[in-house]
């Protein structure tokens, strides 16, 4: 049977960890590749960097973490920000990235899916989609991290991104990312049901049973998560654990 | 030394690290002679099974991988490139592949999530040197939305359980095909790349 995914996210900028550095027991938590391994170790299922490196000229930098943590790391991870062509992802699938993640480009130009799709195989694009509640059941996608609405209904904007030929949904909600309180649930199950491809929660966790409510009640493939792996709150283990006594498929 | 088919599908460095990883040397070419002088040959890649077949025969590689298979050198497909060793694949229309495997690939029709996408466990239907050490139950990381369905049950070494017993791996003679993808398979998928190298060494 297929186990639920548990993904901590790593947020690098120019190629070094920017947050939650301070925990772990690694000589230079701060370098991307080497937390990249203490999560393979630990039992992480998959990594997603989110690369916020503002300038394009210090893409290099970032190719080479994503080097190296392909020649280290042997669990599947994906990266995201900043990519805006099919070069860009190119670039970041040859350097061993297994998947990219878009998410205003994708909303600007929706070709670069089917594009990214074609050339690459549809499991490679990951569609990112920050969503903002505007009422009982409604979400908007927003786009520049958040800042600006994009006028798209979510649900209409991930069946959409599904037949474009996404492989898989990075959904996050804005309205509970940052507090801690909890995916947003009924948003979560919402997308997991609008499409075939697999969903990823994310955005709000701040305890194991978030986790296993995104799962669960949120119908998520995947669960991603910040702040409580990287500040020591728990580790994956501990996750892993508490989802197994509830009856959650997981991979030891 | 190990020829890993390079033929612009997909990314076949983390192929080639794993193998690293695991003490086997490995070469990257999509050159008839490099691959035909190795001891064994690894076909990875992801995407389309008809664009893989268009590239195979443009770089004049489907004759190629025939030879390995007749020389009976140690041949390895990985995902797509498990795939492209069926005699066919019903993924966008009806395309012929090296038909080393009798049988086909088909689209996975279920309810659930497709692609299968992420960690499923291993079930043995058979021991292979390829599988020395691997225990029953293993996860491994699948991401594939179209399956193999061979004409023989006795070429499947493990299978996967995703609404019905999904194929996982398969073997005849030197040939292995692994629909996971080892490389992103943490420890198990290591053992398995270094369980092939035992099989290149044996010959």
């Amino acid at each position: 049977m297929l186990a639920k995914r548990i993904i901590p996210c790593l947020d690098v900028d120019k190629g070094r960890v920017v947050k939650g550095t301070n925990f772990v027991d690694i000589r230079d938590a701060g370098d991307a590749v080497e937390l990249a391994k203490f999560y393979d170790a630990a039992g992480a299922d998959e990594l997603v960097f989110l690369d916020i490196t503002a300038s394009h000229e210090k893409r290099d930098i970032v190719l080479d973490m994503v080097r190296k943590t392909a020649d280290q790391v042997f669990i599947p991870f994906t990266v995201g920000g900043g990519l805006s062509t099919v070069e860009d992802m190119h670039a970041m699938l040859q350097a061993g990235a297994d998947k990219v993640s878009i998410c205003s480009p994708a909303i600007k130009t929706p070709e670069l899916i089917t594009q990214g799709a074609k050339r690459f195989g549809n499991q490679c694009i990951v569609v990112a989609v920050d969503a903002k509640r505007i009422g009982p059941g409604r979400w908007e996608a927003y786009i520049h991290g958040g800042r600006t609405p994009s006028g798209l209904d979510v649900l209409e904007w991930v069946k959409r991104a599904e037949s474009l030929g996404a492989g898989e949904i990075l959904l996050t909600s804005m309205d509970a990312d940052g507090t801690k309180e909890g995916y947003d649930l009924a948003l979560t199950q919402a997308v997991s049901r609008a499409v075939k491809i697999p969903v990823i929660a994310s955005g709000g966790v701040g305890t194991l049973e978030h986790l296993y409510d995104g799962l669960t009640k949120g119908e998520a493939s995947a669960v991603l998560a910040a702040s409580i792996f990287h500040y020591g709150e728990y580790s994956i283990r501990e996750a892993k654990d508490y989802l197994k006594r509830k009856g959650v498929h997981v991979r030891p | 030394m190990l020829a890993i088919v390079d033929y612009d599908m997909g990314n076949v460095r983390s192929v080639a690290k794993s193998f690293e990883r695991v003490g086997i040397e490995s070469v990257l070419s999509d050159q008839r002679e490099v691959i035909l002088a190795a001891d064994g040959v690894v076909l990875p890649g992801v995407g389309a099974f008809g664009d893989a077949m268009e590239i195979l025969h443009k770089k004049d590689l489907v004759k190629t991988l025939l030879e390995v298979y007749q020389r009976q050198k140690p041949l390895l497909g990985i995902c797509l490139g498990l795939q492209l060793l069926f005699d066919y694949s019903l993924e966008k229309g009806y395309t012929e592949g090296l038909g080393l495997f009798a049988g086909g690939v088909k689209p996975i029709e279920t309810e659930l999530k497709v692609p299968h996408m992420g960690w499923n466990e291993l079930e043995i239907k058979r021991s292979h040197p390829i599988l020395r050490d691997v225990k029953e139950g293993s996860f491994a990381y699948f991401v594939h939305s179209y399956h193999v369905v061979p004409d023989a049950e006795e070429l499947i070494l493990a299978t996967t359980e995703y609404d019905g017993d999904k194929v996982a791996m398969v073997a005849k003679g030197s040939v292995v095909g692994i629909q996971f993808h080892p490389e992103k398979s943490s420890l198990v998928g290591l053992q398995i790349l270094k369980n092939f190298g035992g099989m290149v060494d044996a010959r």
